[in-house]
């Protein structure tokens, strides 16, 4: 099979300014495609910063936008992934990120779990989606998880078992804790570390794309990575500095890992299904 | 397990950034601090002249009468090594003009008035040089309460303020702050002698070790005293933190109207930057 190559925008957005957001994914993007990248992954929230408050509502986007007219031809030349405040036409404000790809947006994932604690307020701010399906994308069978949703690990099984080869996650991650024991983060370790399973649980390729930059003194920390379905990290970006990564990936490693971890093989959805319906019915906790 | 080291080359480059960004984005190039001859304003002052450059720092020595000359040769010392630019503005004629009129004064009010006299000093700097007032409050001074509220505890931004005082000596150590300032019993320098840690009652090690378990691990009094700590000392550091808690938040505004600033209208400070 072919090797794609592919980028990951590590970026420091402009919090609630579209347009200069938007001149800097045109920008990145141009660099991408001359670094020969057929995909480009911005973070989450990349084209309104993350601790919008009350700016929310006016960085909301509607699918049908202009701005996003303007990444939908860019996407003619490469295929994006792209974040945003997506407003639905019942006026709901979503923390959302696109696949657009030859002039359409293929795929809308919207951010499932919303942090309402410690330094987020997401849920204050804004709706929940409620669906995690995969799609096709040139470089496999993907799906997106904005941030939080990684924390969740049903979301990475539910995408697993709809056929996920490609973990795209677009993540705007704050740095908190641990500088006293280590050599970044604990957040960042712990993000790391989440990456790294589920790349192996799920025998898929995960695309980590994480911001920098600081927002009201919070510190994003960057660091993004890709991480293959054996678990071996293939490329990471720096902390805390802007940074286009750029890497192959090889859809080859996926078939390679499933045949020596048949993991996804040997998943048993009825025993799943059974038991999760149990619990429903129980009562959850 | 409670250990306060740092990864001190990541948190001063965490911090330099902030410095950076955060007056960037303000729309400024350049800071101002009063330097008192401490640690903590001399960490201030290294990240800053390290984040910016020593030609865009700005330092004010502003001493009283009684201030030690200990502290003025501290201050001065680190003006030389940074290379910065420093002025020195007595406040000893503005300070006892307004305490004639009040000589009964206590040493607590006489102290909260010279830290606002530096403060207005610093914020008319702030506007003369188109600079921002660089903060030099610790994590624990600001849980305790112990600074002036908008006296020592005024600033615009504040690359110290999520670090415990050990911390702060830890780094200052790492930037090479001379040791001379590092190891001295930290004061308040309002009267000869005077030391933090007697006015307080027990040492920063100990409060820090204290506060990080109550503030950033969440432990509850009952699983402080499991871990070893006197209550009696436990609680009248919870009752000092919860004393202090206005000092650590805007004014509060009588709600009236539909969008009242900071309850239901809020926005991020880097609004659009």
């Amino acid at each position: 099979m072919n090797r794609h190559t592919i980028a990951i925008a590590q970026i420091n957005p402009v919090l609630g300014d579209l347009k200069r957001n938007l001149a800097l994914h045109e920008k990145t993007a141009e660099e991408a495609i001359g670094r020969g990248a057929g995909l480009l992954v911005f973070p989450e929230l990349s084209l309104t910063g993350y601790f919008l408050k009350d700016i929310v509502s006016s960085v909301a986007l509607p699918i049908t936008s202009p701005i996003l007219g303007r990444l939908r031809d860019l996407s003619r030349r490469i295929d994006l992934v792209v974040g945003l405040v997506e407003e639905s036409p019942d006026s709901l404000l979503y923390n959302a990120a696109l696949y657009l790809s030859k002039g359409e947006i293929q795929h809308v994932h919207r951010k499932v779990y919303l942090p309402t604690y410690g330094i987020f307020d997401e849920q204050r701010y804004l709706a929940e989606g409620g669906r995690i399906r995969t799609f096709r994308a040139g470089v496999g069978r993907s799906a997106i998880l904005i941030c939080e949703d990684m924390w969740h690990p049903s979301t990475a099984c539910v995408a697993s078992l709809d056929g996920m080869e490609i973990l795209i996650s677009p993540s705007a991650s704050p740095g908190r804790g641990g500088l006293e024991e280590g050599q970044s983060f604990a957040n960042a370790r712990a993000w790391e570390t989440i990456n790294r399973a589920y790349a192996q649980l799920f025998t898929c390729y995960v695309l980590y794309a994480n911001r920098v930059g600081y927002e009201d003194g919070a510190c994003f920390w960057g660091g993004s990575e890709v991480i293959a379905p054996s678990g071996e990290l293939v490329a990471k970006a720096e902390y805390l500095n802007e940074q286009i990564l750029v890497t192959e990936i090889d859809p080859g490693e996926v078939r390679r890992a499933r045949t020596i971890n048949p993991l996804l093989r040997d998943e048993r959805l009825d025993v799943t299904l059974r038991e999760l319906e149990r619990i429903k019915r129980e009562g959850v906790r | 397990m409670i250990d306060l080291s740092l990864n001190c080359e990541f948190v001063q480059q965490i911090l330099t950034g902030f410095i950076v960004n955060e007056v960037r984005k303000a729309g400024f190039s350049r800071i101002v601090v009063g330097l008192s001859g401490g640690v903590d304003s001399a960490l201030s002052a290294y990240l800053g002249a390290k984040a910016l450059g020593a030609e865009n720092v700005w330092a004010l020595l502003m001493p009283y009468r009684t201030s030690s000359p200990e502290s003025r040769e501290h201050a001065e010392l680190v003006v030389k090594q940074l290379r910065i630019q420093s002025d020195v503005i007595e406040i000893t004629p503005m300070v006892d003009a307004y305490f004639e009129r009040f000589p009964e004064s206590d040493q607590v009010r006489r102290g909260n008035k010279m830290a606002r006299e530096r403060m207005t000093i610093l914020f008319d700097h702030s506007a003369r040089l188109k600079a921002l007032v660089l903060g030099t409050s610790n994590k624990t001074e600001l849980l305790l309460g112990y600074g002036t509220l908008y006296g020592d505890m005024a600033s615009a931004i504040n690359p110290l303020g999520d670090l415990y005082k050990t911390q702060v000596r830890q780094l200052a150590r790492h930037m090479a702050i001379p040791e001379v300032i590092v190891e001295k019993a930290p004061s308040g320098d309002l009267w000869a002698g005077q030391t933090d840690e007697a006015e307080l009652g027990f040492t920063y090690e100990e409060v820090d070790r204290i506060l990080y378990l109550m503030v950033d691990r969440r432990y509850d009094i009952p699983d402080l005293i499991a871990a070893g700590f006197d209550e009696r000392f436990v609680r009248a550091v919870l009752a000092k933190v919860q004393a202090s808690q206005y000092k650590r938040r805007p004014p509060l505004i009588a709600k009236i109207s539909a969008r009242t600033i900071d309850r239901d209208f809020r926005y991020p400070r880097d609004w659009g930057k």
